[in-house]
């Protein structure tokens, strides 16, 4: 199924209402729904992030002209985010999110990674996945080692827990995490898609950890969060440099539109909750209606025609499903892959093309790796490593 | 719509999907941790944190001492008034459970076995004049009854989970009552170390009241257990 996105209007802005009592409905459950119903969920509230922020930002640069416009879809995104993220409910702990908030990284980037029609973003994407890939792995030794519980009650057996490219050796200077960006006026419109959609998910991701982080007793948590959020910030850093700064900030506004649409609609295509996948459909439509106001904005201010920058029909929408042959492909090809300015390059070249990235991984690992330190010796098995006796009280331990 | 536990539609474990979870097992044995090591290496951070000694945070004031008081006398009644803070903040986060566990009871109607609003009421009102009989004596103590004193804040730490079960809308009236097992148990040994510490300290008069306060828990506690364990039971045979 396709969307048109010029015929289909959506619904218009001054139609889009909430409650307090709608935002607020039953949660889905930890239990029961599918780990791809959470995905989305994570996935969706990290693009009503992304709206504000990005909303935010533009307010305060451009001209009056928009400051109002700009607040009206505002007001709907944040309540859109509201009833999205409110969707996640109270038994799923900090800890647990952030295990889901990893398989988005890893299943998100791997349909994108394997869709995407320009090869150096798609390799961009390969490289950011194989960190997040490992990101889960630490998290999943935390969980286990500091809880005692089991990453994949979270995972629901969909996505491997093994190391990736080690967290260790992902901390780069600032001069090897920015990348080329697509060119606006060459680019296929699903980059432009995709390039929004994984910027607005880690830059979420960073926010999330930089929250939580704190609320952890446990002093190696914290640490992890730490290091890992600072991973999170890099590739912030890394997918938001992909974004070309050539486009006009209207430009940039439509685009967010649109990615917004294309997601809700994927969501739609794939939803097994029925009370979610009715949400996707209402703000599939409230975004349809956001879309065309910008299209409007484009032509009376700008004197350009959206149709010179959007498909007529939205691409393939991203397939929520497990990548585990693909990411196992990447992990085996390209795990020794480090970056070099916007190139990437095998690990034995990076202390002559990167030595900047090596001082300052050294100088930061230099009292310890905490995601070193969580998951030393830890092979993630079903039940938790308890189940194999791995334990300060094994030593006597009977059966 | 009933919170009972229905026996389908569970997938955090293996068995919901045998093929990826043998894929899964697969990934995970065949690779290799990227160091050595194991839950041990945490145990060593922790304990460097540890050794910094930081605490959570200090005991109330105590109140001007007349003169002549033996230090240790002070540092008795700081412990005091830190477990009565503790007490009292636990009664008080106790009868905010209890109005929670009424709710659900009220929504869910009362059921056999189960308890009956009147005896939900009953205890909740227990709680509220326990909360104010610490806020009463620590005040004539000398102390102030609004700080939330080190051991206050740890047991508001450790019941955080119990305050979520009564309030989720999804939790059954077993669920709760599981929850409120665990507050129970720990309130009424908090009580038997307060009669203990009045004792030692020669609050005579307190001693006679933290007693009866007391006997109340432990008629909660008889209560709670056995109404969860009439719930559990008789959901078993259903």
């Amino acid at each position: 199924m396709t969307l048109d996105i010029f015929n289909e209007k959506g619904t218009p802005l001054d139609k889009q209402k909430f409650t307090w009592r709608e935002l607020v409905q039953a949660p889905t459950s930890k239990l029961d729904d599918d780990a791809f119903t959470r995905v989305r969920i994570i996935l969706m509230n990290g693009l009503e992030s992304e709206a504000l922020r990005f909303s935010h930002a533009t307010a305060r640069m451009m001209n009056g002209d928009f400051r109002l416009p700009l607040a009206q879809v505002r007001r709907v995104e944040q309540h859109q985010q509201t009833m999205v993220n409110w969707l996640l409910p109270a038994d799923l702990s900090p800890l647990e999110t952030t295990i889901a908030f990893e398989q988005v990284a890893i299943e998100v980037t791997a349909s994108v990674a394997l869709r995407e029609p320009d090869e150096y973003l798609a390799q961009v994407y390969r490289f950011g996945l194989l960190e997040d890939f490992d990101h889960l792995y630490r998290f999943s030794a935390l969980m286990d080692r500091v809880t005692g519980a089991d990453a994949n009650n979270i995972i629901q057996n969909y996505s491997d827990i093994m190391p990736g490219r080690p967290t260790i050796v992902e901390h780069r200077g600032p001069e090897d995490e920015l990348r080329e960006h697509y060119d606006c006026k060459t680019a296929h419109p699903l980059t432009k898609l995709h390039a929004a959609t994984i910027t607005a998910a880690e830059n979420q991701t960073h926010d999330y950890y930089m929250t939580i982080g704190p609320m952890f007793a446990d002093p190696i948590a914290r640490q992890l969060y730490a290091e890992i959020a600072s991973i999170e910030e890099q590739h912030t850093t890394q997918y938001e440099s992909l974004l070309d700064p050539n486009e006009t900030p209207l430009e940039k506004w439509l685009l967010h539109e649109a990615m917004e649409v294309y997601n809700y609609f994927g969501c739609m295509e794939y939803e097994t909750n029925p009370r979610v996948k009715a949400i996707w459909e209402r703000f599939c439509n409230y975004e349809l209606g956001h879309l065309h106001m910008v299209m409007d904005l484009m032509k009376q201010i700008e004197k350009r025609d959206p149709a010179e920058l959007l498909p007529q029909t939205l691409p393939e929408p991203i397939e929520y499903a497990s990548h585990r042959q693909f990411v196992r492909e990447t992990l085996n090809r390209e795990v020794d892959l480090r970056a070099a300015g916007t190139a990437f390059i095998h690990k034995d070249e990076e202390a002559e093309r990167a030595p900047l990235s090596i001082a300052y991984r050294e100088q930061m690992n230099s009292e310890g790796s905490p995601s070193e330190v969580v998951a030393a010796g830890y092979t993630w098995t079903p039940g938790t490593e308890l189940v194999e006796k791995k334990s300060a009280f094994a030593k006597g331990a009977s059966a | 719509m009933s919170t009972a536990a229905k026996m389908t539609g569970n997938r955090t474990g293996m068995q919901t999907s045998p093929e990826l979870a043998e894929e899964l097992i697969e990934g995970a044995t065949s690779a290799t941790p990227s160091s050595k090591g194991d839950a041990q290496d945490i145990a060593d951070y922790r304990g460097e944190y540890i050794a910094e000694g930081y605490p959570i945070g200090s005991l109330p004031t105590v109140p001007a001492s007349e003169e002549g008081e033996a230090d240790e006398d002070e540092l008795g009644i700081a412990v005091f008034l830190d477990k009565l803070s503790e007490r009292l903040a636990f009664e008080r986060t106790g009868t905010r459970l209890y109005e929670a566990l009424l709710n659900k009871c009220e929504t869910l109607g009362e059921t056999t076995p189960g308890p009956t609003l009147e005896e939900i009421e009953h205890i909740g009102r227990e709680e509220m004049e326990h909360f104010l009989l610490l806020n009463e004596t620590i005040a004539e103590l000398g102390g102030d009854p609004t700080v939330q004193s080190p051991s206050a804040d740890i047991a508001g730490v450790a019941s955080m989970g119990i305050m979520q079960v009564l309030t989720d809308p999804r939790s059954s009236m077993a669920h709760c009552l599981q929850a409120m097992l665990t507050a129970e148990l720990t309130d009424n040994d908090g009580w038997q170390l307060l009669i203990k510490l009045a004792e030692n300290l020669g609050y005579n008069e307190l001693t006679t009241q933290f007693e009866a306060a007391l006997e109340h828990e432990e008629e909660h506690l008889q209560n709670v257990r056995a109404w969860l364990s009439d719930c559990v039971l008789d959901s078993a045979e259903a």
